[in-house]
């Protein structure tokens, strides 16, 4: 029994170990054949077979920036009115908090139809980047909502005790204690929120549409890099190859962003340490 | 709860606050709506026929949704049956078999696990696993490679979830286990894991939610014919993967079938949740 666990545990770690190498070894491999920095600089030529990436990088980046700016003031603000800190009545609280907690599981391609619905056709925003932005947000808020509740949540008592004991008004309270305390949780949030964003593909497809020429305001259509991976290796025939340094360029982008944020919440909370 | 001294500007803050919660909120109750209002025309004008008609064939106004319904709920429970050992056996081996740089390292490959866009799982499961499975039982597009690629996006969820969990849970049954001689095999599998029974359960129904809603990695792996699969080998459409396909094209009465498909999902996700908040609620007592 003993022995059986431990073979059992080795090999199923072994299996998802190679496994992972596969996924990243095959995407870099296959890319690094012949990629080279034109590839992100060029507009994608008959129907992405040869060419760049440009114009689809710049798309995936507006519909992920407007999103997250959509994403953070309405999630912290939730946020905050979710927090153990915040007096209001309970009952609303908690009717949110489940809602949020739906809201989470919700699948997306599901979010992908109420996009459609609502955003293309009912605010007549077609297929837009503003309504695959608005999409994503709605998807993102519960990620970044519990992420940041956690961390308003966390604010010791001590502290929110002392700004009553001095009298402060709500406002002051929320701007100058509650709000700098937050932005580590927020950044942790948005690290979250930006990921989910990136490799977001089923959401995006009816929402703000296929085209890949250059979007030349926000209500053009415009396809995200995660969509053009899929459309290549699927209705494209011999667009494997650059299948395969999309997918390259998507995980460096969700390193990239990553490793920034980290970098930044490293620093903040450097600088918090002072105040304590 | 204290009273503050409130001001203009704090009334405001206080309007923001609470509207910015309705607003989330709100967005559950809008995509029910809408997925309800667009779903209506095929709801009424079919009313019971609708499930027994034919099959899937939108283009002479046949919209049976069983046999994708079938495949999707084949897909997910596959997709568990596989996950939830495997994310058992590798929780237990970062908790208990590996140490220092090598626990640090596996960890971190799980969580990369979940880092991976499905889009590059589907990418990945085309180019390699489907000519894999292809030289075993042509076609290679099946059920098959849908649940293997499935059971792999949704294992880190159980996953990390039981390392966590295992971390929280009292050191003392392990101290007086280990005391009284008691093997570690049996430790884990007789009175750890039984322990832990409700944060497993928990953990499976968030990871059946992803398998069910995930689209993109089934598209591409699954072969998208719409039937009944007879064995492992048989290529399947998935509710979400239907919703991808057509929806490009769909008008009319189609459309709002697929719609009516997305309430279904919906409302599975919604049945999922429930049973959770439940099973919550016994725990804790």
């Amino acid at each position: 029994m003993n022995k059986l666990t431990k073979i059992f545990c080795w090999l199923s770690g072994l299996v998802i170990s190679l496994v992972l190498i596969s996924i990243l070894g095959d995407i870099i491999l296959n890319s690094l054949e012949s990629f080279n920095l034109t590839f992100l600089y060029q507009v994608p030529m008959s129907a992405g077979r040869r060419g760049g990436i440009y114009p689809i990088i710049i798309s995936t980046l507006l519909i992920t920036g407007i999103s997250t700016l959509v994403t953070v003031p309405i999630g912290t603000l939730c946020a905050i009115y979710l927090s153990r800190h915040y007096p209001s009545t309970l009952v609303f609280k908690k009717f949110i908090k489940r809602m949020i907690q739906v809201l989470s599981g919700v699948p997306s391609i599901v979010f992908g139809l109420f996009g459609n619905a609502i955003f293309c056709t009912f605010f007549g925003l077609g297929f837009s980047i503003l309504s695959g932005a608005l999409t994503l947000s709605c998807m993102c808020l519960p990620l970044f909502i519990t992420s940041v509740e956690e961390g308003v949540s966390s604010i010791p008592d001590e502290v929110i005790h002392t700004t009553h004991s001095l009298g402060f008004s709500l406002y002051t309270t929320f701007k100058s204690i509650v709000l700098p305390l937050a932005i580590p949780s927020i950044l942790s949030g948005l690290v979250l929120s930006v990921g989910r964003a990136l490799a977001e593909t089923a959401a995006l497809i009816f929402t703000s549409g296929y085209v890949d020429r250059f979007p030349e305001s926000l209500l053009d259509s415009g396809r995200a890099l995660s969509v053009h991976i899929y459309d290549l290796a699927m209705n494209v025939p011999g667009g494997d190859q650059n299948a395969y340094k999309s997918s390259m360029v998507l995980i460096g982008l969700i390193l990239i962003i990553n490793s920034v944020f980290n970098i930044i919440a490293k620093i903040i909370s450097k600088e918090g340490q002072l105040y304590e | 709860m204290y009273q503050y001294f409130l001001n203009r500007r704090d009334l405001y803050i206080k309007i923001l606050l609470g509207a910015s919660g309705f607003i989330c909120s709100l967005c559950v109750i809008l995509i029910f709506l809408f997925l309800l209002k667009e779903s209506f025309l095929v709801i009424t004008g079919q009313e019971l026929s609708l499930f027994f008609q034919k099959s899937w064939f939108p283009l002479e106004g046949q919209f049976n949704l069983i046999p994708i319904l079938i495949a999707s709920v084949l897909l997910t429970f596959g997709s568990i049956f596989l996950a939830l050992p495997l994310g058992l056996l590798t929780a237990i081996l970062e908790r208990f078999f590996l140490k220092g740089l090598f626990k640090i390292i596996f960890r971190r490959i799980i969580e990369i696990y979940t880092g991976i866009p499905s889009v590059i799982f589907g990418f990945w499961g085309l180019m390699k696993l489907v000519p894999f499975i292809n030289d075993f039982h042509p076609p290679g597009q099946s059920l098959l490679s849908g649940i293997l690629i499935l059971s792999l996006m949704i294992f880190p969820i159980i996953s990390l979830n039981i390392m966590a969990s295992v971390e929280m849970s009292p050191k003392h049954f392990y101290r007086v286990s280990e005391s009284l001689g008691i093997s570690r095999a049996t430790y884990i599998w007789k009175i750890l894991l039984p322990s832990l029974k409700g944060q497993i359960f928990s953990s499976s129904l968030l990871a059946i939610g992803r398998a069910l809603g995930e689209t993109m990695a089934v598209l591409m792996v699954c072969g998208n014919i719409v039937q009944v699969p007879g064995h492992l080998f048989d290529p399947v459409r998935s509710l979400t993967a239907n919703i991808a396909l057509e929806m490009s094209y769909a008008t009319g009465e189609h459309r709002s079938a697929l719609f009516l498909s997305g309430l279904v999902l919906f409302l599975l996700t919604l049945f999922l949740y429930m049973l959770s908040s439940f099973a919550e609620v016994e725990r804790n007592e």
